[in-house]
């Protein structure tokens, strides 16, 4: 099962990556090949298997509807690239 | 134009007025600090997990029942990717193929009878937080320099209601959106206040030939935040897509952002790529199964629906006096003001009219004192009746003192000013003379400004027809 | 002067033992694992980072460096969380700081978990203890090597698709993947939602078991936990009569499955037959052939998903652009190395518009199919053995070059994983001086049984954990 390059690059832009030439080329490829080998599960016919949602048998888990402490401005920002004031800053989402 | 018949949906976005956010237990509010009201979660850091907020899930219940919804016993949430910064996960948590509540219908009265609007689906998900965007020509995010994100808004619990296209006219639209924002406020679920971005609505807007059932193609129109607007962007767009038929055109699936200010549509720029959200089920939380015993405490807890009040109010008072009170929240103040004893029209009126012009919380007016003051109305002075009206939610109000003054119905004491008012409008009087009757109206509020309000209306305006007409 | 500490041979247990008698204190302790990274991991590279000053009054802990530790820095391997320093802790973290634990250092994994030799680390690879030429084994090399190499007493790992089982298996360790749902993964940089499970890595079955019962429980941070359905047993029987071993009919057909690593695990086979066992066939015929390609369309998926959050925004790496999509898209070409955008790419393809039914739906209705079959097998059985890896370790840089090799890595351990079943590795043997590991796949929760025969066959087994050039 191979994915062509126009692909590649659709799925780089799905993804948010800038890949280089190189990477286009090289996962192209890599991509194709591992396609190919995932690609068997195509081989059996499953129209009445239900898929599986979760692992665990488990539902209605939730929490009650009480506040907790919010983090301190400190913390919020502790790890941030770039900060004006109490707001995170970022390039025009032109 | 007639030949057209709107086809018309409506997705409606509602925050819950819950205590903490959707998947974290942030406190949700107005007011804070930017970025007071975040944690782990709801920035997105690296290995928070999403915990759902149970009382969410319970009013979404509560809402599809009240919208006449079959509550599934089954309802998954999934992730919904899309790339945007104030998204801090990259993608959104919301329920998708498996929401809680499906298949619904809201009655709405109209002038032609019931009007059924089906409910395909109401569903959970997580508010976006909030961008600002700074500097540039005009501040728009076409000229922005950078953006700013407060984080406070994001994972706010959102419920979004889509309608089946059954709404036939812009009118309908904004009539059906109020019975919806009473239902929800009644509930108690939210404040569904549009000013506020507590309740936003988009609609798909398609036009047809009359009478046929065919669904053309149809754009969506965003960002209109009141009913009006809503309206009128509807209207707008329906004109335009017949406009693009009738001359041979073909109308394009696109979405519009529609500008208060003039009133106009714009179309949103086209994107280079279609969007893919590439949904999955959300494996960091587990299904929703309501049990029986609660959908059933939930449906046991709901208020007579207002379509239902209104229909029941509709004999006595005709459609539009019973949608402005119950859509209004004044329904109930207005059953108690009859019941002690003033005449429901005029009672419907004075509530309708006075009490909603003085900006009175009709939660805190007696009843009693009201019916008091609709049955003295035109016995009394219309500024004595006005600051009644206005005081009524004060503690411990008494019509009496207001009760006592009395309107001047002397004609001979009217006589005077009436002729002082004609003689200083010769040009309206003239225009009365020529078939201008509205001017009635005019003449009236001159001689009760002159008289500071003390004269009665209904013996002036009598008089002054009387004079003219001789 | 500090006591003359042997890191090398202590377990975790003597180690407590030493505290609570007195004849060490939990600093001491401390600095004599420090003492003994100083000299030995110049070469082995386990730790990303050491932590200084003990913090608890307890024995240490080394933490797989995808588990947040409040004012610690945690990477996950990537240059995209460089210098990124957690203002919370993980829920295993904080666990094991309530049990007194005192954090040792983050160590060394694959980019995101991802990967089976840590080769895959931005950070540079870890080394075998048993052969510095050779991988530890991944993601979790870092953690096995610290152990073998007497860096840490035990420390903590992740499982997504054999991460914790198949390093404990390459360097001699005894590594538990718990049961899907044990152990909270609140604080843990997410690989994969639905797989991925903290587990621990110690030098026996039963500083496992103690290990397993500090993180263990339900977490109200992770919706995904439930509380343990019986207590943790610490393992004391020297037998295990009657327990019911079946063994996959299907291994005798997987030419993976090296000679030396085939006649290692045989043996064990018979050794706990002698313990009285009883051995039967079983069949997983589905796991190994829809296993692996189950699993990397599931996992990267996920994976995509997971990672859309690493946006240069709120923290970690930010590479400047005149927009926003700029900045994130070569934030993310910058930040990330070639085998998570591998993953990314191949799980965003995987949950596109027009391939979602035929790939990542396909996958979670074979998932479907292969809990059921797990579910079938395990119903003669109390257990299910099977080698860990099929390989022993192998030299850094022989598979780096070719993904499919290197995911060939996990074809054993990824079936039950897939199916939220627990898993244990306890060393059973060299192959070529090499350590081979022995995965004993219980029902869910069934862990307490997995420590039983896993103690009865180590005390049987006596396999020294010391890597022979290190005694």
């Amino acid at each position: 099962m191979a994915i062509s390059r126009d692909e590649v690059l659709h799925v780089a832009r799905l993804a948010r990556l800038a890949l280089t030439e190189d990477e286009v080329d090289r996962l192209t490829t890599e991509l194709g090949a591992i396609l190919e080998a995932v690609g068997v599960v195509a081989e059996l016919d499953l129209v009445d298997v239900p898929p599986t949602e979760h692992p665990l048998d488990v539902v209605n888990v939730w929490g009650e509807d009480e506040p907790h402490e919010s983090l301190p401005l400190d913390d919020v920002f502790a790890n941030a690239p770039a900060r004006e004031g109490d707001l995170f800053r970022v390039p025009p989402t032109v | 134009m007639s030949a057209w018949e709107p086809v018309v949906g409506l997705e409606i976005h509602v925050h819950l007025k819950t205590r903490t956010k959707m998947f974290c237990r942030c406190p949700v509010g107005f007011g804070a600090g930017e970025n007071t009201q975040t944690c782990p979660v709801c920035l997105g850091l690296p290995g928070a997990l999403p915990v759902i907020n149970r009382r969410a899930v319970e009013w979404t219940i509560k809402l599809g029942l009240a919208l006449g919804c079959e509550i599934r016993g089954h309802a998954v949430f999934a992730r919904k990717h899309y790339p945007y910064p104030d998204l801090p996960k990259g993608y959104q948590i919301s329920q998708y193929d498996l929401p809680s509540c499906v298949d619904g219908k809201v009655i709405l009265p109209s002038a032609d009878g019931d009007r059924e609007i089906g409910i395909v689906r109401a569903h959970l998900e997580e508010d976006a937080a909030k961008t600002v965007h700074v500097g540039g020509r005009t501040g728009r995010i076409g000229g922005a320099d950078y953006s700013l994100i407060d984080f406070n808004r994001g994972g706010t619990p959102l419920v979004e209601i889509v309608t089946a296209p059954d709404i036939r006219s812009a009118d309908e639209a904004k009539r059906f959106l109020q019975l919806l924002r009473q239902t929800i406020v009644e509930l108690g679920i939210s404040d569904a206040e549009m000013e506020k971005g507590a309740l936003r609505a988009d609609a798909n807007v398609s036009v047809r030939p009359a009478g046929s059932n065919e669904l053309r193609t149809r754009t969506e129109l965003k960002n209109m935040n009141s009913f009006t607007f809503i309206a009128r962007g509807i209207e707008a767009e329906v004109e335009r897509q017949v406009g693009v038929w009738e001359s041979g055109g073909e109308v394009r699936q696109e979405t519009y952002d529609f500008d208060a200010a003039s009133g106009k549509l714009t179309p949103r720029r086209a994107k280079e790529e279609a969007d893919d959200y590439r949904y999955f089920p959300e494996p960091d939380l587990v299904p929703v199964e309501p049990p029986a015993e609660l959908v059933e405490r939930l449906r046991g807890e709901l208020p007579e629906p207002p379509g239902a009040r209104i229909e029941r109010l509709e004999g006595t008072l005709g459609l539009e006096r019973s949608s402005v009170l119950v859509t209004g929240g004044l329904d109930r103040l207005w059953e108690e003001t009859v019941a002690a004893g003033a005449e429901p029209v005029q009672a419907a009126n004075v509530i309708a009219n006075a009490l909603m012009g003085a900006g009175v919380d009709p939660g805190s007016v007696s009843a009693t004192e009201l019916a008091r003051l609709v049955d003295a109305r035109d016995r009394i002075p219309r500024a004595a009746f006005d600051e009644a009206v206005s005081k009524l939610g004060e503690p411990g109000f008494s019509a009496d003192p207001y009760l006592t003054q009395e309107a001047v119905s002397d004609e001979s004491e009217l006589e005077p000013v009436i002729a002082r008012v004609l003689e200083a409008n010769p040009g309206e009087v003239e225009a009365y003379r020529g078939g201008k009757d509205g001017l009635l109206g005019f003449f009236v509020g001159q001689v009760m400004k002159e008289t500071q309000g003390k004269a009665n209306p209904r013996v002036v305006s009598e008089l002054v027809k009387a004079k003219l007409s001789a | 002067m500090a006591p003359v500490v042997d890191t090398l041979r202590l377990t975790a247990e003597d180690a407590i033992g030493l505290v609570q008698r007195g004849d060490v204190s939990a600093g001491e302790l401390h600095a004599a694992y420090l003492e003994a990274i100083e000299e030995r991991d110049g070469e082995l590279h386990a730790y990303l980072r050491t932590v200084e000053e003990a913090d608890g009054a307890s024995i240490p802990i080394a933490l797989k460096d995808v588990i947040s530790t409040r004012g610690v820095e945690t990477t996950a391997g990537s240059r995209i969380l460089e210098g990124y320093v957690p203002v919370f802790d993980a829920t295993v973290a904080a666990r094991c700081r309530a049990a007194g634990l005192t954090l040792l250092g983050k160590t060394n994994t694959d980019e995101f978990a991802m990967g089976s030799s840590t080769e895959n680390s931005a950070w540079g690879p870890s080394r075998n203890p048993w052969d510095p030429a050779l991988v530890p084994g991944g993601s979790g090399g870092g953690t096995a090597a610290a152990v073998s190499a007497g860096l840490a007493p035990w420390g903590l790992g992740s499982d997504t698709g054999g991460s914790i089982k198949q390093p404990s298996a390459l360097c001699g360790n005894v590594g538990l993947r718990p049961t899907y749902g044990s152990v909270s993964r609140f604080g843990v940089v997410a690989f994969a939602s639905s797989l991925d499970q903290i587990g621990p890595v110690a030098k026996t079955v039963r500083d496992v078991a103690l290990l397993y019962s500090i993180i263990a429980g339900r977490d109200r941070c992770d919706s995904t936990t439930v509380e343990l359905p019986e207590e943790v047993r610490l393992p004391e029987d020297e037998r295990v009569d009657g327990l019911r071993i079946g063994v996959p009919r299907q291994l005798a057909d997987l030419d993976a499955i090296e000679p030396g690593v085939r006649a290692a695990f045989e043996r064990s086979l018979e050794l706990a037959e002698e313990l009285g066992a009883e051995l039967g066939e079983c069949d997983l015929p589905l796991s190994y052939r829809y296993g692996m390609p189950c699993y990397y369309l599931v996992a990267p998926a996920e994976a995509s998903s997971n990672l859309a959050r690493y946006d240069g925004v709120r923290y970690g790496l930010r590479t400047e652009a005149d927009t926003y999509d700029g900045m994130v898209e070569r934030t993310r070409d910058d930040g990330f190395g070639p085998e998570p955008k591998r993953r990314i790419m191949l799980g965003t393809y995987a949950l596109s518009a027009g391939y979602y039914e035929a790939f990542y739906g396909q996958a979670q209705k074979v998932r479907t199919l292969l809990i059921r079959e797990h579910r079938e097998a395990l119903e003669p059985f109390d257990v299910i053995a099977t080698p860990t890896s099929p390989a022993v370790a192998f030299p850094i840089g022989d598979k780096a070059a070719d993904p499919l090799a290197m995911y060939a890595c996990d074809l054993l351990t990824i079936p039950s994983c897939l199916a939220g079943l627990p898993g244990l590795s306890i060393p059973c043997g060299l192959s070529d001086g090499l350590p081979v590991g022995l995965q004993l796949l219980g029902p869910q929760f069934g862990e307490n049984t997995l420590f039983r025969l896993g103690h009865a066959l180590e005390r049987a087994l006596g396999f020294d954990t010391v890597p022979e050039r290190l005694r």
